[in-house]
Formats: structure tokens, sequence, C-alpha cells
């Protein structure tokens, strides 16, 4: 057998094809949860009745109005749950709440004939609140020490006397937002009881597995009698990672209660207002760098803001921590972190996992403190990356670390960075009312769970007697392009056209106890698992080719679909082979499993080889700033990410994009707001639609955007020499809000620090602009600023 | 009464659903699903469509709309094309036949979870059978590719995955229609003539009226009735805020709401054109307009938004209006009582309270020439396409020299209703235009109105952006007043 990541002649893998859906999508016949309801005869619909508090007893809740309206069949509370009424798995998500946590918390659902007879139902419920104090922003729940969770530190060697050392010593806070997921499709369950009595649930979900787990704990079932389906999703960015369990529970309630399919399909204010997101935290820090800029130690807190359940907060959290170094070897480090607990959604899983809030930290220290210490940014970025042979603050050496070095060179000699800045200084020299920035920021992050057990996959593949492919496998479609990489995997596994492979949809019946899809692993994890099933078939059908081409079967070739001998001319079609081979009783199916090997942890600890690679990459963004308005335009932007050996050009360039546009929105227009006051709509998320909330538009794209994938980049150990992509690109936009910072510090005096709130919405880029122009107006570098206090430098 | 009915893809489909159920429901509850509903509200373009409007008298226009927003009711006798109408993919019993914009959006990579893609496809398709889409000569205008599309088609539109790139590349690489497109040879016949329409369900009543005169009277019976033209504000009351009117009154089809004309005193915009309608026929003759109307919404919604609906609703933050008053224009009110001219500088009475009577509706407006020589449009908010003004500066003004003879303010965004800047127009006018003066103009303009903190913008930032918007103003022209000077 050859080794994981080797690839045969002429491989499905490594072309650049488009998305396996692409003409379904393009005609929208793709299908999606909520578009299979006209399928279901007699399909009821669920509307939620939504609390008006942040945080409140409901003492009484009465039905009966509702029941009275046209069209309403039932009405789901706590009292129609026959087994667990949670809807996660740590016992902290009551599925129908006696206590109300956040604005909008669902206390009980409404089924009705029409999605209008549901709504007017649930508008008829009647509920007596008792309203109880809450806790919205993350200052209140600090200064009332509410949080929950565990509270882990990474540390590595002493960082007060790290500190000490120092000859340059800075301190500073930082408190920044969070994101709303606003996948385009938003959350949907479709659930009946089938001919079989079994519980189906068509679920736009991330975790099959986890869906199935929580619907059969509602239910008092089984794993085996409730079945999960998920054809697509209209993207999922993590938001559907944990998010859609309760959904799924309550729609498959009503299916056995009512004996009819339940559709369950947030509108996207429901969406925003119920489901958890980015979380949004706050960092306090100290930072201490000796005379040439290079970093010698590192405390800080990271408080988490985790909303009012746990869901998915200790993950992300550690995610966070073991990513404060980012790119950079920091010697002394103590870095402390904990979830806050406060009255708003319960914040989860988003593209990154805590790893762009943990990243989003040092960039910010350095952003803040390259201008104190009189070393350009770039410059000081780059002095500062891990060298081989050094290792992580959790414990891990940081294997290949030399291609942050090669990658930064490269991109800046492909972005022309050096004569673009002499431009810029053109151009700000000779405009007054609008600056330009350049910046340039690297990204490394680790792939695989942290939490070891989830780094295991499986598959199922069939192969018929006409030699055509069905691949079952445990991973979720949601427009990353991971069915058209599996399906360029057991192409390539077979030696088979690609248009021999066709992709069954996500089912938890035909692949068992699954992983999310999620932590950019989907490729590694799930494409290990078909490539084990794929070449179990192979080594079969060798031996009956070989007794066919009068051969040994470790000589025989599948390339092409076509099966041929080392040194011998005869070949046959694969058609023919598998053929033959049904008539020899070959099994032309198998079960395949991946695991990850050579990775642990320890959690307590923090210590441990988490990772079983880290990806590279870099990204130069250039901006222009408007001093009257503070609203910014996005140049251009060139990055070089590592990809390992890509295992689908065009997919891979996508998820660069899109991931670092969905990054730069995140750090410059999206904003959440919560109604903070003590008013009567205090914890209502303000933001809560399209219209309020703006995520990025085509004139947040980059004017030019080019991306390179880093060559000869082969990764041992993972299919086919890939590497996971869904996630790393999302920090290269660090290199968006980097230059805004240049920009805006251009409108003032040279080698002053300048801080930047994120997201940098146009308005405070404004107020940044008009700190700059002030201190221009000083015209002296102030003592102490509050961005960055100089103990030396 | 004639059966309701919709050619959708070319296939008459009979239409019976009430007025609460929007084009966008209708067609999925026909098993059409590739149109989505990503927001409900026109902000996301999800469930964009074609439809066929009208182009001058015997030609029709092929018109990418929201379908979430007007209800399937509105297009009693229309046609429209879907995701699906366009091309196919291929099939047991069909092989592959995409549209070309279909086929660039597949190549090159422009869907991902694919949801966004039927209403990019149609956004898209609008624009390629856009009869004035030209390639480019020598220089493009920007947000324009070589073939001439003008990316502004898709500002409408909201993609979470692809980051937009794939998606610009697909646009730019568009040729022209084949000449046997059938959606091309269809722009040279007349587009479906305007039907009336009555439907009642449960209670609520769609009627589309056949004349003004009786659109008068049914208002005179039924003043509470609620006026619709795009539905792109009524949509979303629907959608959003479960508004359910008894009564609905379709007016946008009225020849008498539908004139523009541009007369030697003044030019008269019918309050029931679209607005894109009403961009290509004024055709740049009123520049505050052109700069206006690319950053009024998306073209999806500029599409379907008229500036009777924009005035109708009394909204402090409609773009319109900013401009309209430093325009100086009239609206002119009609009822059974006839005909009166209002100022929009008196229109506006309170937070959505305005100067017109119940039973009348806003027929035109009217903006007196000469225009001003020197004019600006200032919009502040979030995100340069499609957002919602944090705050809205519209000026007009007339130089005497460097001299300020004559100068028009209009604000949006920072009072209960837009207003005119009447303290600072006062501390400009029959003065020298200079950094000084412009920066005590500035301090003035800053004091206007009663700016709120909000989740688009704190009062703060909205106070300084209007006395930004004056500082611009005057480095926007200080180059022109020095050669003056």
């Amino acid at each position: 057998m050859t080794s994981l990541a080797d690839r045969p002649d002429n491989p499905a893998v490594g072309q650049a094809v488009s998305h396996e859906s692409a003409a379904l999508h393009v005609t929208g016949t793709a299908l999606y949860t909520d578009d299979l309801v006209g399928r279901m005869r007699g399909c009821l619909h669920a509307w939620p009745v939504q609390a008006p508090h942040a945080h409140a007893y409901v003492t009484a809740l009465r039905t009966e109005p509702a029941s009275a309206i046209p069209g309403v069949v039932r009405v789901l509370t706590a009292a129609d749950v026959p087994g667990v009424n949670d809807a996660g798995a740590k016992d902290d998500e009551p599925l129908f709440p006696r206590e109300v946590m956040y604005y909008g918390h669902a206390v009980c659902w409404v089924l009705g004939e029409t999605a209008e007879a549901a709504q007017l139902g649930a508008a008829a419920v009647e509920v007596d609140y008792q309203e109880l104090p809450s806790l919205l922003t993350l200052t209140e729940a600090i200064d009332a020490a509410s949080f929950q969770g565990n509270q882990p530190v990474v540390a590595r060697g002493d960082a007060e006397a790290g500190l000490k050392r120092a000859p340059h010593r800075f301190s500073g806070s930082f408190e920044f937002g969070g994101q709303e997921h606003f996948y385009l499709e938003t959350h949907t369950s479709l659930a009946h009881v089938d001919e079989s009595g079994q519980v189906f649930i068509q679920s736009s979900t991330q975790h099959p597995s986890e869906t199935q787990e929580i619907v059969a704990h509602v239910l008092g079932l089984t794993n085996s009698e409730v079945t999960v389906q998920c054809l697509r999703m209209g993207g999922g960015f993590g938001g559907k990672e944990m998010q859609p369990h309760g959904l799924a529970a309550v729609a498959a309630l009503g299916a056995v209660l009512t004996g009819r399919p339940v559709r369950l399909r947030l509108n996207r204010t429901q969406d925003m207002t119920m489901t958890g997101k980015r979380h949004p935290m706050h960092a306090s820090w100290e930072v201490g760098f000796d005379d040439d800029g290079l970093l010698l130690a590192l405390r800080a807190t990271i408080t988490s803001d985790g909303g009012w359940s746990l869901d998915l907060s200790e993950p992300v959290l550690a995610r966070a921590l073991c990513h404060i170094d980012n790119a950079y070897f920091i010697p002394d480090v103590e870095v402390l972190g904990r979830i806050a607990k406060t009255n708003k959604t319960s914040q989860t899983a988003f593209r990154g996992f805590g790893g762009p809030q943990g990243m989003l930290v040092i960039e910010d220290i350095l952003g803040r403190c390259a201008p104190a210490l009189g070393i350009e940014p770039a410059e000081l970025r780059r002095r500062n990356f891990y060298a081989p042979g050094q290792s992580t603050p959790y414990g891990q050496p940081v294997r290949h670390a030399e291609r942050l070095q090669d990658i930064w060179a490269q991109l800046s000699v492909r972005a022309d960075v050096e004569r673009r800045r002499a431009a810029v200084e053109r151009f700000n020299a000779s405009h007054e009312h609008s600056k330009r920035g350049l910046a340039m920021t690297p990204v490394k992050f680790g792939i695989s769970f942290n939490f070891t057990a989830f780094n295991q996959a499986g598959a199922l593949v069939h192969v018929y007697k006409d030699g055509s492919v069905l691949v079952n496998h445990g991973g979720t479609e949601m427009g990353q392009g991971l069915h058209t990489k599996i399906r360029q995997v057991a192409a390539t596994a077979l030696g088979v056209p690609l248009d021999f492979v066709r992709l069954a949809p996500t089912r938890t019946d035909k692949v068992p106890n699954t992983s999310a899809t999620a932590a950019s692993s989907g490729a590694d994890l799930n494409g290990g698992a078909v490539k084990h099933a794929c070449e179990q078939i192979r080594e079969q059908l060798a031996e009956v080719a070989a007794r066919k081409l009068d051969t040994q079967p470790y000589n025989v070739r599948f390339v092409d679909g076509r099966v041929t001998s080392l040194g011998s001319a005869e070949s046959l079609s694969f058609a023919e082979l598998v053929h033959t081979a049904y008539f020899q009783r070959t099994p032309l199916f198998a079960a395949g499993f991946y695991r990850t090997e050579g990775i642990h942890w320890d959690s307590t600890q923090m210590q441990g080889e988490p990772f079983k690679y880290f990806s590279y990459g870099a990204a130069v963004s250039e901006v222009e700033v408007d001093g009257f308005t503070g609203a910014y335009r996005f140049l251009r932007t060139d990055i070089v990410h590592d990809v390992g050996d890509s295992l689908s050009p065009l997919i891979d360039q996508g998820q660069i994009e899109g991931a670092f546009v969905q990054g730069a929105g995140w750090l410059t227009l999206e904003e959440l707001r919560w109604d903070t006051s003590a008013g009567p709509d205090r914890g209502r998320l303000a933001t809560q639609a399209a219209s309020t909330y703006k995520i990025p538009s085509f004139s947040e794209m980059p004017e030019e955007l080019n991306v390179h994938l880093y060559e000869r980049a082969t990764e041992s150990g993972v299919v086919y020499g890939s590497k996971a992509v869904g996630e790393p690109p999302l920090m290269l936009a660090f290199s968006v809000r980097e230059a805004i910072r240049a920009a805006a510090a251009a409108f003032g005096p040279a080698g002053r620090p300048l801080e930047l709130p994120s997201p940098a919405t146009p308005e405070a880029v404004f107020w940044a602009v008009q700190e700059a122009r002030a201190a221009a107006g000083r015209g002296t570098l102030p003592a102490t600023t509050s961005a960055a206090s100089g103990a030396g430098g | 009464m004639e059966p309701h009915e919709v050619k959708v893809n070319g296939v008459p489909r009979v239409l019976a659903a009430g007025p609460q159920v929007s084009l966008l429901d209708w067609l999925r509850g026909q098993g059409l699903t590739g149109a989505k509903e990503g927001c409900a509200e026109g902000e996301c373009g999800a469930c964009a469509v074609l439809v066929a409007r009208e182009d001058g008298p015997d030609r029709t226009r092929w018109t990418a709309v929201n379908s979430c927003l007007p209800a399937a009711l509105a297009f009693d006798g229309g046609e429209v094309v879907t995701s699906e109408g366009l091309g196919r993919a291929p099939g047991a019993c069909s092989a592959e036949e995409l549209h070309p914009v279909q086929r660039e959006m597949a190549d090159r990579g422009g869907s991902q979870c694919g949801y966004c893609t039927p209403g990019f496809v149609c956004a898209m398709a609008a624009e390629y059978y856009r009869p004035e889409r030209q390639p480019a000569a020598e220089e493009r205008e920007p947000c324009h590719g070589p073939n001439g599309f003008d990316l502004h088609a898709l500002s409408g539109n909201l993609c979470r995955c692809t980051g937009y790139r794939p998606i610009r590349d697909a646009a730019y690489a568009l040729g022209a229609p084949a000449e046997a497109d059938p959606l091309a040879a269809r722009r040279e016949a007349s587009a479906p003539a305007a039907k009336r329409t009555r439907f009642v369900s449960s209670g609520t009543e769609f009627i589309r009226p056949e004349t003004l005169q009786e659109l008068l009277n049914r208002l005179e019976q039924d003043p509470d009735a609620v006026l619709v033209a795009g539905a792109t504000d009524v949509g979303v009351e629907r959608n959003l805020r479960h508004s359910r009117p008894r009564l609905v009154l379709a007016i946008d089809r009225l020849e008498e709401l539908r004139g523009l004309d541009i007369a030697t005193e003044y030019v008269e915009i019918g309050a029931a054109l679209a607005l894109s309608e009403v961009e290509q026929g004024l055709g740049g003759r009123v520049p505050l307009l052109s700069e206006l109307f690319p950053q009024f919404a998306s073209r999806l919604i500029r599409n379907s938004a008229t500036l009777g609906g924009n005035l109708g609703t009394g909204s402090p933050i409609g773009d319109a209006a900013p401009v309209l008053l430093a325009l100086d224009a009239t609206l002119l009110l009609t009822s059974p009582r006839g005909e009166r001219s209002v100022a929009l500088a008196d229109y506006f009475t309170g937070y959505r309270q305005t100067a017109r009577e119940p039973d009348e509706i806003i027929r035109a407006v009217r903006v007196p020439l000469p225009l001003a020589p020197i004019t600006a449009f200032h919009k502040v908010a979030k995100r340069r396409f499609d957002d919602i003004s944090s705050v809205a500066v519209a000026f007009a003004a007339r130089f005497d020299g460097a001299v300020v003879a004559d100068v028009r303010i209009g604000l949006g965004g920072i009072a209960a209703t837009p207003l005119r800047a009447k303290a600072t127009e006062d501390a400009l006018a029959g003065r020298e235009l200079t950094r000084e003066s412009a920066a005590e103009a500035a301090a003035v303009l800053a004091s206007e109105g009663t700016p709120m903190d909000d989740h688009r913008a704190s009062a703060r930032y909205r106070a300084a952006m209007l006395e930004q918007a004056m500082l611009r103003f005057y480095a926007d022209n200080a180059p022109e007043l020095e050669v003056i000077r």
C-alpha cells in the first residue's frame, strides 16, 4: 500500500474542477432542506414564542388562546417532552426553558397548518414573566464575576521574569466584537416518522450524528431509531455545528406527537436573535520586547463572552489560547482564559473557532507597539516568526516553520511591496483628505480538533456491477467543496474518471458516529476514510485483474477507468473488471476508517501536540481611508497560502478568497449591537436583520485580489499530500485591519501608536483619524497613551 | 372576471393566492424552489427573478426584482423568468443546457453553497440583456467590465461564501446574447399590458385599478387603503412585522403616475416610475439625481422602488428626500378635489407624518429649472453598496464668482424628518466661500437637527458627518474657487 500522501499517475486530485453541484446551483435545482416541504403531504409549520426579556422566570404559560386560532394544530411545551428536556449535551440548554436566559429565547413552539397560522398562534400564546436582573456586556459580567466552564492557562517559562527583563514594555486592553454567521440559508429542519416507524429528520446541520443524538435523547429513543440526513447546506461556517440540534428536536417532537411532517425554518430575524455567533472577547495584556523588537514575554487574560450557556465555548477558548502566538515565538508566556456568562445568545463555533480571536490579540499588540518601537510593523512581524526547532507555548514543535519566511519573501516579490510602499507614501504626501495604508500579516493555524477523539472518520463506498461508484462519508457539504474533493479522492483511489463517482447525501444510517464537519478537517478526515475504503476495493479488484491479465496483483494499475499491468499491452476497462469480479464473488463495497495519527492533548495542563500540522499563509492589503467620513476602500490584496498539494485548486482558491472577505467583514463592517440600556428592550439584538447587520457586498471586495497557492508543499501523512483550507485564510484579513490602521495613522504624525476598535466601522475609523489629526495638532508624541504605555522605548 | 395568471418560464400558471402571498412564496409553492428567501426584506437578492417590464411602447426589458417583496398578484398577466427557466442542469432525460450566465458562474467557481446563486444568476441575466450594454471603448467606467457589464447590477445580491471575485469575473466574461436567444428576442415585442386585477381572500383585498379616477374613487371610499407601487417598503412590513392591510391598491402601472416630462421650467417625474426608469429616462439631465441613484439601495430595489413610495412613507432616512430638498422640489398631490402642489420643504410634518391628506396620492415630483450648477450628495453609511444612510447631505448652490449667491442643503438621518439646513444656508448666503467661512458654516451645520444614537451610528458621529460634509463641499470646490479668485 502506498503512503497517504502519495499520488498515482494522472490523478483526479489536483485538477481544477468546478463545484460538484455547480450546474444544479446555477439552475436553481440544487435542493436545500426547505425546498423539500412541497414534497411532503400535510406538512405542519412550527413557529416559536420568543420571550421579550433578557432574563426572567416564566411564571405562567397559557396555550389555550393559541389553540383557538384557526389552523393551529398544537402547542409544544416542556410537558410534551418524553425524554430529556435539553437541546445540548451539557444539561445547560433546556429545550423548553422555565428560566428565560436571553431576549428572544423560545419558551414554546406552535404548530400550524400554515406558517401564517402558526405565527398567529404564537402571538396568541400568553406568557407571564417575572423579570430578573441581567448581564449584557463583558464588563458587567466581569464585574459580577459571572463565569462558566473551565479557566484554562497556557504557560511556558516565567512571564513575570520575562517582562521584568524586557527593555520595552507595553500594556493595554482590547475588547472586540463577535460575528453573525449570516449563512444565506437559515436554520431548517424537516421531520417525519417514516413507514418503518423511524424518526427521519432532514436538517441543515454540520453535525448529523450529534443532531441524531440530541433528537434521540429528547424523544427518549435510541440513536438507532433516529436518522438524520443533510442534503447540503446554504452555508454553515460553524453556525450549524451545535445550533441545529434543538431545532431538529422540536420538529421531531412535533412529528412524533402529531403523526405529520413538521417543518421548522427560522426566518432571518429568528435566526439572528436565537442562534449563537462568534464569541466577542476582551483581552488585557502586558508585553515585553528587546531592543531589536523581539518578543520576550506576554502575559494576558482573555475573557470570552459565552452567552447564556456553554455550548462550544470551552473548546473555542482553548483554540483562542493556542493561537495567541500566531506565527511568533514568545519565550515566556502566561495566558489565562475564562468564559463570561451573559444574557445573550449562546455563542458558538464560527470559522476559526477562537483562533481568529486569539490571533487578533497578538496582531493588535504588534500593530499598536510597532510605532513605539520604531520598527515598521511588517518587519517587526517578520523578525518574530517562529524558526525551525522552536515550539509553541503549549509544547508543539512548529514543523515547517521555515515556510513562514519563505511565504513572506515570495509575497513581498509577487505583490511588489517595496515599490508600492513608496507609492503609498507619495500618495499620502499629496492627498490631504484621503490616505492609503499597506500592511502585511502572517497566518499560522493548527489543524485537527483539539479534542483528540473527534479526529476520526468513516466512509462507505459501493461499486456497482456497471462500474459506477457511490460514495457515502460522514462529512457534510456546506459549499466548501468537500463533496467535490471527495469525488476527486475516490476517482483517484479507484483510478476511474470523475464522472464514474457520485456522492450520496450525508446520512447517519450510512456512516455512524461521525464528527462534525468542522475544524477545516472535512477533507483530511473523510478523504482519508474514503481513500481507505476505495483501496480495499481496489486491492480486491487487483486480485481479479491479475488473474485476468496473467500478472501479479502488485503489477496492476488503475488509471482513468482502464486497468493495465506493468509490462503488458493487455488491458480491460474498469467496468469489465467489476463485472468479472462480481461473478467471482468479490466484495464490491467497503467501509473505510481514518484516524489522525500522532496527536495528543492534555486539556488540564493545556500541553501536548494537538495539531497534525500547521497551515501557513500571508497577505498584503492596501486600503484607502476617506478623512471626511472614515469610510474605506479595499484597493488590492495579494495572498500566498499553503494548502499542501491542493486536492482541488479552484475549490481551494474559492475557500481562500471567501474566508478572506468574511474575515474582513468581521474586522470592519459587521457589528452586533445589543440594547444594553436599562430600558424595556434591554438585551434585544438591535442588529437583527440584513438591513441593520451588514456583511460584505461587492463594494467590499478588494478591487484587485491575487491568490497564489504555495508550491512544492506536500504534507506527508495527509490524504494525497494536501492541507486543510476552510478556516486558516479567514485570518489573512488582519492585513486589511492593519492597513486601515496605517492609513488612519497617516493623518497624523509618523511613529505614533494608534488604537483601532474592532470592528473598524467607518465611524470607528473616523474617530481614529480624528485622534491622529489631533496628535498632529499637538505635534508631539504623548508621554503615555492608553494604546501602549511605554515603560521603555 | 378573467382568471389570474402569470406566465412563468414561458408557461402560464393560474394564480390563486391572497394579497399576503409574495411572488417568492407563490413561486416556491408552485415547485419552483430555485429562488430562495435569505432575508425577506430585499437586502440579499437570493430571491431575485426576472420580470418583463415595458421599455417604451413596443419593447420589453428584462428586469430583475426581489420576489420576496411584491405580492404575486402584482404580476397578474405578467411574465416571470426564474433560474430554472434560464437553463437546465444535466438529468436523466435531458442534456445539460446552461444559459451563458449560468455557464460562466458554474465554470468560474461562482457558486459555493449555491443558495444565493439563483438570485445572482437572475440579476446577472438582467444586465446581460440590458439593451444599452456595450463593450467598453478604451477607458472603462468604474465598476464596469470590458463587456460593459455594470457591477451595480449585482449590488443587491449578497454572497457569504465566495468573496465575489469569481462572480465578478463571470459577469465580466459575458458576451452578447445570441440572435436565437428567446429572451433576447422577447425584448423586441411589447411588454404585457397592465391588467385590472381584483382579488378578495379572507377579508383582504387586492385591487389594481385601471385608471387614476378609479383609484381616487376607491381611495375616497377607503382612505385606510395601502397604496403599493414597488412594495419595497410594504413588503418588508408584511414579511417582518406581519402587517396585513385590509385593502391594497396597486398603482405602479397607472399611466398618469408614470410620466417623465422635461419642460423648460421644470422636470416632472411620475411618482410611480421605478427609480431605474427615472435614471434611464433622465439620462443625466439632473446631475444631483445621477449622483443619488447608484447610492440608493441596490439595483434590485431601484428596479421596483419609486419616488412616490420613498416620499409617501415619510421616512426620515429615505435618500431621495435630502436630494429633492436641495433641488427645491415640489410634490403634486391629487385627490378627487383636484391637484395641489406642496413644496417638499413643507411636506414633512413629523416622524413618518406628512401633509398628504388620506384621500390624496402623490402623482408626480417636480424639480424646477434651471438647476443650481454646483451640486453634491454625500451619503454616509457602513457599506458603499446597498446600505441605509446614517446621514445624507445634499447641496445645490449657485456662485457669483467665489460668493455663494444661493444655496440649499437637504439633510436626512438627523431628525424626525428630512429637513433643510436653513441656518447653514443663511450662514453661507452672500459670503465668499473660503476655508474659514466653510469652517464656520460647518460648525453651524453640525448643530442642525437632533441626531440620535442608534445601531447605525452615534449622535456624535452624525453631527460630525454634517460638519465634514460642509468641509468636503468646500474641498471639492476649492480648486475652481481658487481659479476664480
